[in-house]
């Protein structure tokens, strides 16, 4: 969307424009291309100085892209479209036995089926979708745990796709070892930023500007004109595409799909926990709090249940006391946003009988939707 | 005459909005107080902090002298005040009959009861046993202030029973009203039927914005003072 | 004779899903609140209850009397403690705290009981069935259960109708704040029927553990059944949920016997999200789809 220049007569009130970026937004662009680049030439470069690449610092961020963009898809549906599910491990495991089905049955590229994989997943969430959409709230959470659930039982009983015990990704364990880590690696980095981009630029869309809506108020927005249906369809869909890639991505990493593993809901949990530490409701939220779920799980993976169980418990403590996650908290005290999705209101010149400098109003967003 | 209810520089607010600026009045024992106003003026809000639904953010709320905004809104039906909500508000998944008597849930003792409410609104008598959803408006309002005196209040509070209805129920309803006057409840009616409500008064106060504009009895007051305080002209 | 038993056995099967189901309705009906960890919370009464008996040595019915108590606290407290501090603002704060709590609640079962299967030792009649042809019998066991729930239901129903309290209870699920009016204070009756959820819940849940084994994960299944006989049976209706209940019990059953043990369960969610898409807002519906 262009900022676009409006101007009144100068009597009236003093000209004024809708921005999105500051110069610190600029800023912010800058370090972040450094930083992505800096991930993707990492391992070459270490490759370089050391001999060898650093494999299980690649495989362990692989872990932390894909959850980022878990988190990202959660987000996208919880904190943006209202849409609270539980059942995204459906998409995930979907995803994962896309990888196997395009890769070992139709032959596909890994690489390629990666990207298809999503394709199963969308396959699934479209007709879904009207049945769902008739639940609300909480109901609506326990519904998209049902399909998770029925997904879940016909992959276990089919014997073509290894019933209970699974498959091998056997034209992913096929390509020469340096390609696939070094592939997969960069697939995870892709489609972590990937997600990131894709909610950014959905934000700064008509539809973004429909999302906010509907998630204030569902019924005044279809009476202004929203399409609610429509504008969730699209979020559902592309959340559940955005999930099967992710999930072809952790396949990859790991060789072997299996139904529990695939779509056991602690994805969820994952995906839940990640955006209420972080922030629900912020692109950036999700970012930090994927760092800081990481941060933790690499510190306290071996204590397997404890942690799972403190990770409940954190999750409840910061929905209580800090809602809107770590980001909400630094967001509101510092008035920080780092991703320019609002609007803000930026005066050129000074209103008439005042003396100050032309002024840039922080915090007029015309539209919140950050 | 002791006065019953007594507010002290109340300010109250909805999130960033002020809804009522430092409003101050008091009201003796028997009275009948009607606060006019368009719409948006506070009136409502009026109600509701004295009833407990809302918390004024500084002032006090006295009753019988005592402060009473520590105390939650079904704490002070016990007290003795009772409040008829704007919109009525009636149960609607509940009967006639179970309305009434949930009135006296968390209310006193007294000579209000299911039969006496019906004397009052002998309407009432044929629908005991309806849903109340099924009710007409006016079946509802005459429901709703019936349920708010099960709980044998001092003080009733009446929101805008009036709205909605037609001019025969309204009548109908302030028939009903006068009998409550003359009964020796203190009540504070909040209305926009301006013409009716002054003939039950024996004080008045028009809210414009959240202040008091203009009080006085109905009969000092010119239609005049009160059209000009009314719209702030 | 065998699609007899069965539907019958199905049906029976409805029953205890119908158990787990009424609290959830209940709460639901109260307060607009769904809550994620009540299976959990059900498998967690079963753990108590095991843990009674195994520690003090109780004899099952009072070891099941004082789990009930227990559970009917915990969920007071629970509700009062955390859970209402949730509502007010939007949908996601108590889903995502309910979800918590299932996510703990499981864990911490592992923790202290492990993963194992357990189970809970009623004696003899776990085993005896009454002989109604000479080809369809139907264990005493699940009887039990089915009439356990009806006695439950029925016994809710009253005290909805019939109670000051329950009256309370309609009159809080109808409008919050006119009930306040009513000197009704909401905080503690949804505490209240969070509480008697709690114990309804912890009944089914020690039912289960006596009817099969059950493990710390079990929770998560029994929410989703659980959840499908709300919705099947219509939400607002108890009697709607027994319906729901039986429903989803006779279609797993019928699926297993039909298509195999995997699919059976398959089939109950077929069902459920067919009734979903042709009769979404349930068999009894009184109050709109939320």
């Amino acid at each position: 969307m262009s900022t676009p220049d409006v101007t009144t007569p100068p009597e009236a009130t003093p000209a004024f424009r809708i921005a999105r970026s500051t110069r610190m937004h600029k800023y912010v662009l800058a370090v972040s291309v450094l930083i992505v680049v800096l991930l993707a030439a990492g391992p070459f470069i270490l490759q370089f100085v050391n001999g060898v690449q650093p494999v299980s610092t690649m495989r362990n961020l692989v872990t932390l892209f894909t959850l980022l963009a878990l988190a990202q898809m959660w987000n996208l549906l919880g904190g943006y479209a209202g849409l609270i599910s539980v059942g995204q491990q459906a998409y995930i495991g979907l995803g994962a036995y896309g990888l196997w089905l395009l890769g070992d049955v139709l032959h596909l590229h890994p690489f390629v089926a990666v990207f298809a994989a999503g394709l199963l997943a969308v396959a699934v969430a479209l007709p879904v979708a009207p049945l769902i959409f008739r639940l609300r709230g909480g109901y609506f959470a326990i519904g998209t745990w049902v399909i998770a659930e029925v997904v879940r039982l016909v992959v276990s009983n089919i014997q073509a796709t290894g019933g209970g015990s699974g498959k091998t990704v056997i034209s992913a364990a096929r390509l020469p070892i340096d390609t696939r880590i070094t592939g997969t690696y960069l697939l995870a980095l892709f489609v972590a930023v990937g997600s990131i981009l894709l909610v950014y630029f959905l934000l700064r869309s008509r539809l973004g500007l429909a999302l906010t809506a509907i998630r204030d108020n569902d019924l005044a927005a279809q009476s202004s004109g929203v399409n609610v249906f429509r504008s969730k369809l699209l979020v559902w869909v592309i959340a559940a595409y955005g999930c099967g890639v992710v999930g072809a991505v952790v396949a990859m990493n790991l060789l072997r799909i299996q139904p529990t593993a695939a779509f056991t809901v602690n994805w969820t949990a994952y995906m839940m926990f990640i955006v209420v530490i972080g922030g629900f409701g912020t692109i950036e939220g999700p970012i930090i709090g994927a760092v800081i779920y990481f941060a933790l799980l690499q510190s306290l993976s071996q204590y397997g249940t404890l942690y799972m169980l403190l990770l409940g418990i954190v999750a409840v403590i910061m929905v209580t006391v800090a809602p809107k996650g770590i980001w909400g908290y630094v967001a509101k005290r510092w008035n920080l946003h780092l991703f320019p999705v609002r609007r803000r209101l930026v005066l050129e010149s000074p209103p008439p009988g005042e003396d100050t400098k032309p002024a840039e109003s922080p915090d007029a967003a015309v539209a919140e939707s950050a | 005459m002791s006065v019953v209810l007594e507010l002290k520089d109340v300010d109250v607010f909805y999130g960033d909005f002020q809804a009522l600026f430092n409003v101050s009045f008091e009201v003796e024992e028997g009275m009948t107080f009607a606060f006019i106003g368009a719409n948006g003026g506070g009136k409502s809000t009026l109600l509701r902090t004295i009833a407990g639904l809302q918390r004024p953010s500084s002032g006090h709320v006295l009753f019988h002298g005592e402060p009473v905004d520590q105390f939650a809104a079904h704490k002070r039906v016990g007290m003795g005040i009772a409040l008829v909500p704007e919109g009525r508000r009636v149960f609607p998944s509940l009967t006639v009959r179970e309305n009434l008597i949930i009135g006296a849930y968390g209310g006193r003792k007294g000579d209000w009861n299911v039969e006496s409410v019906v004397e009052l609104f002998p309407l009432l008598k044929p629908l005991m046993k309806r849903q109340a959803s099924s009710l007409s408006g006016g079946e509802q309002q005459a429901l709703a202030i019936g349920r708010a005196l099960m709980s044998n209040p001092e003080l009733l509070l009446l929101d805008e029973v009036s709205l909605g209805l037609a001019p025969v129920v309204i009548k109908r309803i302030y028939e009903a009203m006068v009998l409550l006057v003359g009964s020796g409840h203190t009540i504070l009616v909040v209305e926009q039927d301006v013409q009716h409500v002054l003939t039950v008064a024996d004080y008045v106060a028009c809210f414009l914005e959240g202040k008091i504009s203009l009080e006085g009895k109905p009969s000092d007051l010119s239609s005049e003072a009160i059209t000009a305080a009314y719209f702030g002209m | 004779m065998i699609w007899a038993n069965v539907a019958i056995q199905g049906m029976l099967l409805g029953g205890l899903y119908a158990l787990f189901a009424t609290g959830l309705a209940l709460v639901f009906g109260v307060m607009r609140m769904v809550n994620l960890a009540h299976g959990d919370l059900g498998i967690l009464a079963a753990f108590v209850a095991l843990f009674i008996i195994q520690t003090f040595g109780l004899p099952l019915l009072w070891a099941s009397v004082v789990t009930i108590i227990i559970m009917f606290l915990v969920g007071y407290v629970l509700q009062r403690g955390l859970l209402n501090h949730t509502l007010g603002v939007d949908d996601t704060r108590p889903i995502v705290v309910t979800f918590g709590l299932s996510i703990i609640i499981q864990n911490a079962l592992i923790m202290k009981f492990s993963a194992d299967s357990q189970g809970l030792d009623a004696g003899k009649i776990e085993n005896i069935s009454v002989k109604i042809t000479n080809q369809l019998s139907i264990g005493w066991f699940p009887l039990i259960v089915f009439v356990i729930a009806i006695v439950v239901i029925a016994a809710l129903q009253f005290f909805l109708a019939r109670a000051k309290l329950g009256r309370a209870f309609r009159a809080t699920s109808d409008d919050r704040e006119a009930a306040e009016l009513m000197g009704i204070n909401n905080k503690h009756i949804y505490s209240l029927a969070m509480a008697i959820a709690l114990a309804i819940v912890a009944v089914a849940g020690i039912l289960l553990a006596i009817r099969t084994t059950f493990d710390p994960t079990q929770g998560s299944f029994r929410l989703i059944y659980a959840f499908e006989a709300v919705i099947m049976g219509g939400m607002g209706s108890m009697w709607g949920t027994l319906l729901g209940g039986i429903v989803l019990g006779m279609s797993q059953t019928i699926g297993t016997q039909a298509f195999g043990a995997g699919w059976g369960l398959v089939v109950g969610h077929l069902v459920f999200l067919t009734v979903l898409a042709v009769r979404p807002s349930g068999f009894f519906a009184k109050t709109v789809t939320a």
